[in-house]
């Protein structure tokens, strides 16, 4: 049983996650947790500003509870199957992020230097939460699709668009991670 | 309880990203050092057995569980949004370290200042809502 309390291998995870996939669309819907984010907006009237947001989101209310699961789920990994976080980076990687100023690596899922609220209530922290998740909603919503929609389904019905998204995500991330960050840490 | 067998999906999504500590940043960032195989084992893994149940439920003409014929919906075919947003996407899911998924598992997890994050996003979907006829698609 030991094995479910450590960190679960890429091979067993990546399958569990097709397999979720899979149970939405014989379910009849989809796999897209982006969709959420426009439910919600329109949810607090964001219809009467604009025509896309102008739909029945009582018909999103599924994917709602696929939201309010995921909750659940953090909460039971996170305190019900985890003894201890220590995530096995490649030291290489340890190397980089302690001379950008990172403690404690790998001993949280988020790092502290940019999650703890003694780094959030600072005008730089606090815009970095803001920002990057501006550019989530925002980018997510004018590719069409994030990780769930685009990467694994997507990407599962071999879709072309896709693709050309995943490499737009990749393009974005390699340019933050080594232009960007080194920058702001 | 029609629900219920989305929220019992949800959690397991939740607990799996968890466990294989996809949402975390740390894991996020070696990705985009190219410094461990595990992020795109994940990905990868989970889009090869992706690709097989699809091709079964197409040839096997699987049914959903009201009696429908399967949907999968094809993405519009385009280049510039998708290269663009996701680019965009891109920039902010290497700097928070969170895509629209974990950002609420994480949530669960006890880190509340994720809260901004979903803020934040809100705010970008907002705004592309309002932009988006001025935008090339």
């Amino acid at each position: 049983m030991d094995i479910i309390f450590e960190s679960w291998p890429w091979y067993i995870s990546g399958p569990l996650i097709a397999m979720v996939m899979s149970l939405l669309i014989y379910f009849g819907k989809t796999f897209g947790m982006s969709s959420n984010l426009r439910t919600f907006c329109s949810m607090a009237g964001a219809g009467k500003k604009s025509e896309f947001f102008n739909f029945k989101w009582q018909d999103q209310k599924w994917n709602l509870m696929v939201v309010l699961g995921a909750v659940i789920g953090g909460f039971i990994a996170h305190f019900l199957l985890t003894k201890e976080i220590d995530i096995q980076l490649n030291p290489i990687t340890i190397e980089k992020l302690e001379s950008l100023g990172f403690k404690q690596i790998g001993k949280n899922l988020l790092p502290p230097e940019i999650y703890s609220w003694d780094a959030v209530l600072s005008l730089k922290g606090i815009l970095i939460l803001l920002i990057g998740g501006f550019l989530v909603g925002f980018g997510t919503r004018y590719a069409g699709g994030c990780t769930s929609g685009h990467a694994i389904t997507g990407l599962s019905n071999l879709q072309v668009p896709s693709l050309i998204a995943v490499i737009g995500f990749f393009v974005g991330g390699l340019l933050m991670t080594h232009l960007i960050l080194p920058l702001l840490f | 309880m029609k629900y219920l067998k989305f929220i019992i999906t949800g959690i397991i999504l939740g607990i799996v990203l968890v466990k294989s500590e996809a949402v975390s940043w740390y894991r996020i960032y070696e990705m985009f050092h190219f410094d461990a195989f595990h992020m795109y084992g994940i990905i990868g893994s989970a889009v090869f057995t992706g690709i097989l149940i699809l091709q079964i439920f197409k040839f096997k003409k699987i049914k959903t569980i009201e009696g429908e014929a399967l949907a999968i919906p094809n993405k519009e075919k385009g280049i510039v949004r998708y290269l663009i947003g996701g680019s965009l996407f891109g920039l902010g899911w290497a700097l928070a370290g969170a895509c629209p998924g974990p950002m609420y598992i994480l949530v669960g997890t006890g880190v509340l200042s994720m809260l901004i994050v979903i803020a934040g996003a809100l705010a970008g979907t907002f705004v592309y809502g309002l932009l988006k006829n001025k935008l090339p698609h």
